[in-house]
């Protein structure tokens, strides 16, 4: 589904991804792991087409398609979904005008009529009481006044409604207690099908005890340094990020 | 600057959608202004004496008054001998008896501009007045407003048919002497709308009228006046568009609204006229005296205006809060975009006891925009446990434009309330990102999140005239996304 070949990146002139190879088959579960400053959430960025990166080498492949020539709309209508680690405050937008506005958006893509309105209330309030959200968030303005936890999980919300190919999660489980990031998980496991796949970006292997991946890579001054299966998240719990650094050096 | 910036300034671009002049020969005066073209014009339409005194009057004050420079927007020296007073197209001379002995012509423009008059009575049941530059050409509904016993007329009908309203009322708000441009309003006033509704009335539709500027270098000049009698109700929409020209051309207008004991008004404006190029050649200046009186107890009146267009705006509806108890609203969303200026706001005169105001303003800046809120907040000495709430927001998108923000506040009673808040923020790269990485385009996130800005004005405005507005917004943000 997705390839990504020796991508190096750079911003300001200083270089932060150094050939970054990376594929991603249908239905896997791939978790990016790191210490801090080391290019993680550059690259969920870069993959979502966020503006500000000088790419100076290598290529992504999504679907077989360039992806690093599509803009950042084509990108989500492809199938790529960014849950943010700081989403973004929206005033005076409803939730459920930015739901339906992204989704009508997709379906004119595809070629699709607009969602019909009752379906699409009946559809998203589903949704929501899979994650526990109460409905008067939908007529609340985009994130304004959400708490961390409240935030992470309308991500997944949008993520479940507009059913990407691609879920790239840029360190979702930071600022969530244990119980909001039970829910979160729960949500992202119910979305787990053959024809999806995630990018779970994270500091700690805590989420990973909910969310298990099939793969796991070590990203360490803006190189994946190790990859290996569930039991590298272990080892690196285990044995800090200053681990991996003694290892390179030996 | 990064790329996201790059795309703000394509998506400001949009050209104005409403640029076309309609070919129909216009009966015009000469360029020139004395007292003689004031008879002329008087004459022309069949005034009685009172009223040509009364221009006469305005006239021999402006003459006096100096151009006012206190606003914060520049533009060249107006030569008013180079106007011309008069010009109405000339197949309505004998004046149409309905919509069927409308210039097709017209018909067309306002079909044009996506307001075709028979769908709008079809489907909104919404009587419209509307005005092609100085003669009212259609005036629709006339019969079951006059069921209600509204009247909804052009002023020179008004003048004909109901001279004695005209006289009780005509300049008791704004007078013939206020300012500079209402004195020259005054003097030269083409033409216009009358409402009356009468005692206890709830007029029972919206009434519309459409604006439109169109034979090159004339001056329009409208006067309306809107009085509510005891207990009545009425909302009043405006809305209007002009083709796009580069001679630039002047609009001061005047409105005046009289409420009576426990009456209310509720004006909305959608003003769209030709910005000027992207170069700020051409476009219209658009210098307006709106203002309200509040005259008796529990009278009510609420402003909503979306501004979107001119090159230069200058207006400032008022209220006049005379009756105890009585309330002011003054809702605005102002767009500036290119070289736009625009110095709006309102002034709020509390005179009466408990009475109330509420103060909306948000200002959106653009390309080279330049937006200022100029508010007055104002309490007499006989004006106990009055209360103001004001908020001022501005939005910036780009680096060069400028939002500025000049409120003033005068309390002469120690128990006066008087609130003031005010915000500038811009659209952030963060807020474009999430919404385009949602499948959302640019150019409908910019329109999203610059519409979610101004919601609290839009929930002000009738519902079509809401939808209406939000298109607009989007119209003036839009462009080529690259």
């Amino acid at each position: 589904m997705l390839k990504v070949e020796n991508l190096h990146v750079s911003v300001e002139g200083k270089e932060i991804l150094k050939g970054i190879n990376l594929e991603i088959g249908a239905g896997e579960v791939h978790a990016i792991m790191g210490p801090n400053g080391s290019g993680k959430s550059t690259l969920s960025y870069i993959l979502a087409g966020r503006e500000g990166y000088n790419i100076t080498e290598g290529r992504v492949l999504f679907f077989g398609k360039d992806l690093l020539e599509m803009s950042v709309e084509e990108r989500a209508w492809a199938g790529v979904f960014l849950a943010f680690q700081y989403p973004v405050e929206v005033p005076g937008v409803s939730n459920i005008y930015l739901l339906k506005a992204a989704l009508n958006g997709m379906r004119k893509f595809k070629g699709l009529d607009e969602v019909d309105a009752m379906e699409f209330i009946s559809m998203v309030k589903g949704k929501m009481k899979d994650l526990e959200m109460d409905e008067k968030f939908l007529y609340r303005a985009v994130n304004e006044g959400f708490s961390g936890g409240e935030k992470k999980r309308n991500e997944i919300l949008q993520m479940s409604v507009l059913e990407p190919s691609l879920c790239l999660l840029d360190e979702t489980d930071s600022g969530l207690d244990i119980d909001a990031l039970q829910i979160v998980a729960k949500g992202v496991n119910r979305l787990r099908s053959p024809e999806r796949s995630f990018v779970l970006v994270t500091h700690y292997q805590r989420l990973l005890d909910y969310i298990k991946p099939d793969f796991v890579h070590v990203l360490a001054h803006g190189k994946v340094v190790k990859s290996g299966g569930p039991e590298l998240a272990l080892e690196l719990e285990e044995h800090g990020y200053a681990w991996i650094d003694k290892k390179l050096a030996s | 600057m990064s790329a996201s910036n790059e795309n703000l300034k394509n998506m400001i671009g949009q050209d104005y959608k409403d640029g076309f002049v309609t070919d129909i020969e216009s009966d015009s005066f000469p360029p020139g202004l004395n007292e003689d073209v004031i008879r002329a014009l008087s004459a022309k339409k069949e005034e009685p004496e009172f009223l040509l005194e009364w221009r006469l009057e305005a006239y021999r004050h402006w003459l006096t008054m100096e151009h006012p420079e206190w606003s914060f927007v520049e533009f060249p020296d107006i030569d008013f001998q180079e106007i011309s007073y008069y010009s109405a197209p000339k197949s309505m001379e004998d004046g149409p008896k309905s919509l069927d002995e409308v210039d097709p012509e017209l018909i067309s423009t306002y079909n044009k501009l996506g307001i075709p008059l028979e769908e709008q009575m079809r489907l909104a049941g919404v009587a419209v007045d509307a005005v092609f530059d100085s003669v009212s050409v259609a005036t629709t509904f006339k019969d079951k407003l006059a069921e209600a016993g509204v009247i909804f007329c052009s002023f020179s009908e008004a003048v004909k048919e109901h001279p004695d309203l005209i006289k009780q009322y005509l300049g008791t708000v704004v007078s013939q002497y206020d300012n500079f441009y209402a004195a020259l309003n005054a003097a030269v006033f083409s033409d216009g709308s009358f409402v009356y509704i009468p005692k206890g009335v709830r007029c029972p539709m919206e009434l519309s009228t459409y604006f439109r500027i169109n034979a090159a270098n004339t001056g329009q000049f409208e006067r309306t006046l809107i009085v509510a009698d005891e207990g009545s109700h009425v909302s009043y929409l405006e809305g209007c568009t002009a083709p796009m020209r580069d001679e630039n051309q002047l609009h001061a207008a005047v409105v005046e609204l009289v409420v009576l004991k426990d009456a209310e008004i509720k004006y909305s404006t959608v003003q769209n006229w030709y910005p000027g190029d992207e170069n700020g050649v051409g476009g219209i200046y658009n210098f307006v005296t709106k203002r309200a009186d509040c005259r008796e107890d529990n009278a009510k009146v609420s402003w909503t205006q979306v501004e979107t267009g001119s090159a230069i705006t200058w207006k400032y509806p008022s209220v006049v809060l005379t009756g105890d108890h009585s309330v002011g609203e003054f809702y605005s969303v102002a767009l500036t975009n290119n070289y736009q200026q625009a110095d709006t706001g309102t002034k709020m005169i509390h005179l009466g006891k408990n009475t109330k105001s509420t103060i909306i303003s948000k200002g959106i800046s653009a390309g080279k925009g330049q937006n200022t809120y100029r508010g007055l907040v104002k309490v007499g000495r006989q004006a106990e446990n009055s209360r103001n709430y004001t908020q001022c927001d501005s939005l910036l998108l780009g680096d060069e434009c400028g939002a500025h923000t000049f409120p003033y506040i005068e309390t002469k009673h120690p128990s006066a309330t008087i609130e003031h808040e005010a915000s500038t923020s811009k659209i952030s790269e963060d807020q474009l990102f999430y919404c385009m990485q949602r499948g959302i385009s640019a150019e409908d996130a910019v329109s999203m999140i610059v519409n979610g800005f101004c919601k609290e004005v839009f929930k002000e405005l009738p519902m079509e005239f809401a939808v209406e507005a939000q298109a607009l917004l989007g119209i003036s943000l839009e462009g080529s996304v690259g």
